[in-house]
């Protein structure tokens, strides 16, 4: 049996994490995404590569910009997109989510792409499914799909990822976009910096390769990138930080903060933005620095690499299981 | 006992002024120098410019005003830690004039007050409001510790970053313990983001009957119900494991049990970030002083056993314990003059702060030195205020007293609004004779 000629650089069934990936992987991913930026840009956006292929999407958390970003990406692409939320309520313990997860799969669907409340719970469904899982956020484990579309747009304004001064700011304990970009932008050679407040950040945080700060104008100096997260209320219970006042004054991103940077520092931001807590409006509307709306736009090109790349894998072994 | 008291003028030419005949003392940097009439000290206007033996050798500098120190000891004021000025709020208690006399006359220049006003001390314009009323009554400074939680009900943080750039010197909840070990968690961790500093009541509030004294023989006999040892022990405990967890900095406040001494004292030889002070009645008194239902006696923590007294001491001499705060809690005579249960808790302390800590040393328990540094230098490096030294350049914050002379403690003789102490009667040794603050005198002695 003759091994594909055609196989990927990027082999895994599914895309649940960045953690563990290669600088092989997870620069290919990257070049594939870059393929289609131009391609999002045409009169005609639309090929045919996923033509007949199904793609649901399945959330069980509230999402606006990724479900439509994974949607949008889908037909594009081609593909039979169904949108499925579930209300977190109705999907509070494993069982369930297992007894959804085979129902769709009983479909026959190509690609799902789940978001999750719980972190782990993206995987527990793909061990249970024969199609490809995208993770599309879980708990406050992974979002690796924000993850690459930050890479993207700082490598098409920087050429670059390795050697760059990134800081992650603000509440990391409760983010996935900060684990995912830590283990991204760690493993292409960059210099990653975390600052936030002693009780926003995870413990043992300093040994996932970065540089820890307690202080935005340390943190911040001759930084490249200045990436801020948005403070995630709704998964806070109990005193983090004191009001939005005193986080705003000391954790807050304004021009004050943002001098100690580079000059020509890009400001970015997963949204959607608090603005007045994490981040002064005026930065956020500042469009020389600010790449928020690239980031939106580098969403679609990655989503639609992503769908891309699993559903060949998938056909790859399907092929080769028959073989 | 009377005293003159000349509140600063914010106008006044103050000159130079040279104490001169006198043993200077500082506990920072280990002076104990005997000074005759060509040497001692010189301030100009609000600093010390020199100081030392044979300093004016060659005469004495020109328009000096010359202050002969009779051979007295001249030291740093004192540097008080834990007292409660009840302004604003309870003024029927206390007031910040009150305090700032009681504390110069027990040569206390500078002292940290508690939160537990009314309002509460938690937001920027109260932190204000104690520093501006203290510079205008002009008498000892008064540095303010905020609330660490919102109403000091031990739930939800104050914005204690904000507090501090107003002034806060650290944060508290006053007498109230943070029960809730998620909050002093989370506490401890926030504070260490800005480097600042807790202070614990360390008490396990579900252990504390209300109304009671220490646990023991004597509540036995008198009837009254009983506040454990373990109530103190246990929160200590508790509290260096949320230490050691967080990284975090934090202080217990008046330390009475020898068991929490111990564990303090293997906390440190841990390398943990923790520091405590006591107060004079646990080292001097222990609970048979409550006698026949003495309200005067009763404090929070309770007078502890001879035992613990005694571990107190020991506390102190090792430096478990780094160092002693009056305590001073103002009481009107009505919430007083009650039964035992019902009284209110708390003694002054301020006016009798230095007398009862020398009892160490006239105990021999510790040298004079050692005394005078757990109450200035120590205490001021734990909240990093600038008092507590004999410098060149530093403010000119000094006490000069005798530590020899006996006197009584009377409650009516005290200058304190209030006159609750736990010390009536008690002979003592140790009169402050002076009481200097950026250079000017504002307490003296009236036969001095």
């Amino acid at each position: 049996m003759a091994k594909s000629p055609k196989k990927s650089p990027y082999s895994h069934r599914h895309l649940l994490g960045i953690e563990g990936l290669s600088v092989q992987e997870i620069s290919y991913l990257l070049e594939k995404s870059d393929e289609y930026v131009g391609q999002n840009r045409l009169s005609d956006k639309k090929v045919e590569t996923l033509h007949g292929r199904t793609v649901i999407n399945l959330f069980f958390e509230d999402s606006t910009r990724t479900r439509t970003s994974f949607e949008l990406a889908g037909k594009r692409l081609s593909a039979d997109v169904i949108n499925m939320s579930v209300g977190s309520s109705s999907v509070n313990k494993g069982e369930t989510l297992i007894d959804t997860a085979s129902t769709l799969n009983a479909m026959h669907p190509d690609v799902l792409v789940v978001r999750a409340g719980l972190s782990g719970a993206v995987k527990l469904l793909a061990e249970k499914v024969n199609c490809a899982v995208i993770n599309a956020g879980d708990g406050s484990h992974e979002h690796p799909t924000q993850a690459l579309l930050d890479a993207l747009t700082i490598q098409r304004r920087r050429g670059k990822l390795q050697g760059l001064k990134i800081a992650i700011c603000g509440d990391i304990l409760h983010s996935r976009v900060a684990r995912s970009n830590i283990y991204l932008l760690v493993t292409m050679g960059a210099q990653v910096r975390l600052v936030a407040p002693m009780t926003l950040l995870p413990s043992g945080a300093e040994n996932l390769g970065v540089e820890v700060f307690h202080d935005m104008k340390e943190g911040l100096k001759d930084c490249d990138i200045v990436m801020m997260l948005r403070l995630q209320n709704e998964r806070m219970q109990g005193n983090y930080f004191p009001s939005i006042r005193e986080y705003f004054h000391f954790f807050g991103l304004d021009y004050e903060k943002l001098s100690v940077a580079k000059p020509d520092a890009l400001i970015m931001h997963p949204g959607p933005a608090n603005r007045g807590v994490e981040i002064d409006s005026e930065v956020a509307d500042d469009y020389s620095r600010s790449v928020i709306r690239e980031q939106v736009e580098m969403g679609v090109a990655v989503r639609m690499a992503c769908l891309d790349i699993l559903s060949n894998n998938l056909q790859q072994e399907l092929q080769e299981g028959a073989e | 006992m009377t005293g003159i008291w000349t509140a600063a003028q914010s106008d006044e030419n103050l000159g130079r002024k040279a104490y001169i005949n006198v043993r200077l003392l500082d506990p920072a940097t280990g002076l104990d120098v005997v000074c005759d009439a060509t040497g001692g000290m010189l301030t100009d206007g609000e600093e010390i410019v020199e100081f030392g033996a044979g300093i004016f050798k060659s005469g004495m500098p020109d328009s000096a005003e010359i202050i002969d120190c009779g051979s007295h000891c001249l030291s740093p004021g004192l540097v008080d830690i834990r007292v409660q000025v009840r302004e604003p709020g309870y003024e029927h208690k206390g007031t910040i004039e009150s305090a700032g006399r009681s504390a110069t006359a027990g040569g206390v220049t500078t002292m940290v007050c508690l939160p537990n006003t009314n309002p509460v001390i938690a937001d920027m314009s109260q932190v204000e409001f104690v520093a501006r009323r203290a510079r205008k009554i002009g008498l000892a400074k008064i540095y303010p510790y905020a609330a660490l939680t919102e109403e000091l009900a031990g739930e939800k943080l104050t914005e204690i970053g904000i507090l501090a750039e107003a002034g806060a010197v650290a944060f508290t909840d006053g007498d109230k313990a943070i029960a809730n070990a998620q909050v002093l968690r989370r506490a401890l961790s926030y504070a260490r983001t800005f480097d600042l500093l807790i202070v614990q009541h360390p008490e396990e509030p579900s252990l504390v009957s209300p109304g009671g004294m220490n646990s023991g023989e004597t509540a036995t006999r008198l009837g009254l119900p009983g506040i454990p040892r373990e109530a103190e022990i246990i929160m200590v405990e508790r509290d260096l494991r949320l230490v050691e967890m967080t990284g975090g900095k934090l202080h217990f406040g008046h330390i009475s049990t020898g068991e929490a001494v111990n564990v303090i004292r293997q906390a440190k030889a841990r390398g943990l970030n923790v520091t405590c002070d006591t107060a004079p009645p646990y080292f001097a008194l222990n609970d048979q002083s409550v006698g026949d239902y003495r309200t005067f006696a009763k404090l929070s923590p309770p007078l502890r056993s001879e035992d613990d007294r005694l571990a107190i001491v020991e506390g102190l001499k090792d430096g478990t314990i780094d160092a002693i705060a009056s305590d001073h809690a103002p009481q009107d005579a009505d919430s007083k003059r009650l039964p035992f249960t019902q009284a209110e808790s708390g003694g002054v302390g301020l006016e009798t702060l230095l007398a009862v800590s020398l009892e160490l040393y006239h105990n021999k328990a510790m040298s004079l030195l050692e005394v005078l540094a757990k109450i200035t230098y120590v205490p001021a490096e734990l909240l990093q205020l600038p008092a507590g030294k004999i410098a060149k350049g530093a403010a000119a914050d000094l006490m000069l007293f005798d530590p020899e002379r006996g006197w009584q403690v009377k409650d009516t003789d005290l200058t304190s609004k209030a006159k609750n102490t736990p010390f009536d009667l008690r002979p003592v040794q140790g009169v402050v004779l002076r009481t200097i603050i950026d250079g000017r005198t504002v307490y003296r002695l009236e036969d001095e």
